[in-house]
């Protein structure tokens, strides 16, 4: 049962074994040239695991000790997983246990292919979502530490790899797009993020968008409610 | 480096794991007990994610410098042979190899 778990999923993490290899090798190799051992990226990839904050409490462990407000850029730069788990609470329920570590290790990709993967009625959903957890955990804590050990021996011309993930992202969107009949809600999430990156510049556009999305879909909830208020009035 | 003890080291990588488990498991918390979900958590469950993979889409460009060579061409021209190529073949693994591999090719050789 697990076994058979572990061959459907594996395939569909490829694209981010190479991403995460190659992005946490960039990490290791940058707290590697900021003076760290390659154990630092090993245990805040294992424990924080979320890429981009990662990169930001390399600074903040290069400056002076503000724990405060470590947990407030925390808060910031991670807020969308509240979308992640408001999206998600209906598929992971009743999972026992497992349950636990999926939510700890829901980053943005795991929380992509757990969403969009339509898991075959014999295989157990829990454990599929487990092993894309794991694996995708286990890519990054491994490019972090390879990264980390031996950053500057890696000659060979990377430049442009990054865009499997865009690329990874991209084929989600296609697929979600496909699944799901209200496309405006898909032009709402690039077109507001796009507009806020433009506008607001990439340090601070995120939380803006997240906020805008999140106001616009409230809009529209309440909008269809007060017109099948119309349409029913009992109901 | 030598700004922070070990122990302060310890705390502010603990605050980032910290606040990274509250936007984490925020929502299971608030909404495990009531067996039934508020009408508008389920609309919001339903609604989010193709709002969401839009919005990752677009955050993940962030990095993309305008002024490099090409202008954002090089991305367009990649994201584009990507939906393409997923709209005909519906492969996911195809489709993330040929966009990363234009891409490569594009910003190495091309837009340089």
């Amino acid at each position: 049962m697990k076994f058979q778990a572990f061959k459907f999923v594996f395939p569909r993490t490829l694209p981010i074994l190479t991403g995460f290899w190659f992005v946490g090798i960039a990490y290791g190799t940058y707290m590697n040239v900021a003076g760290f051992s390659f154990v630092y990226p090993m245990l805040m990839s294992l424990i924080i695991f979320g890429g981009s904050l990662e990169f930001i409490c390399v600074s903040m462990l290069l400056s002076t000790f503000a724990p405060l407000s470590a947990l407030v850029v925390a808060l910031v730069v991670q807020a969308r997983h509240l979308f992640y788990g408001i999206s998600m609470l209906d598929k992971y329920r009743g999972l026992g246990i497992k349950r636990y570590y999926l939510i700890y290790g829901m980053c943005d990709e795991t929380f992509s292919i757990n969403y969009t993967s339509k898991v075959p009625e014999h295989l157990d959903k829990g454990w599929c979502f487990f092993f894309v957890t794991l694996l995708n955990h286990f890519y990054w804590v491994s490019g972090s530490v390879l990264g980390g050990i031996l950053g500057d021996f890696i000659t060979f011309d990377t430049t442009g790899l990054w865009f499997v993930m865009e690329a990874l992202f991209v084929v989600i969107f296609l697929e979600q797009w496909k699944n799901d009949e209200k496309h405006q809600n898909g032009i709402i999430g690039i077109g507001v993020t796009a507009l806020c990156l433009v506008t607001l510049g990439k340090d601070s556009f995120l939380l803006a968008s997240m906020i805008i999305i999140f106001s616009i879909l409230s809009l529209q909830y309440l909008y269809t409610r007060k017109m099948k208020g119309r349409l029913l009035p009992n109901g | 480096m030598d700004n922070l003890t070990l122990t302060e080291q310890c705390i502010i990588i603990g605050m980032c794991a910290a606040g990274t488990m509250i936007c984490r498991f925020l929502p299971f918390i608030i909404f495990s007990r009531n067996s039934k979900l508020p009408n508008f958590i389920v609309y919001l469950g339903s609604v989010l994610p193709l709002s969401v993979f839009g919005m990752l889409l677009v955050y993940c460009l962030k990095d993309v410098d305008p002024s490099a060579p090409g202008h954002g061409a090089a991305e367009v021209i990649a994201i584009t042979v990507t939906v393409l190529v997923h709209m005909y073949k519906r492969n996911m693994m195809l489709s993330i190899a040929l966009g990363t591999i234009i891409y490569m090719i594009e910003v190495q050789f091309i837009f340089r």
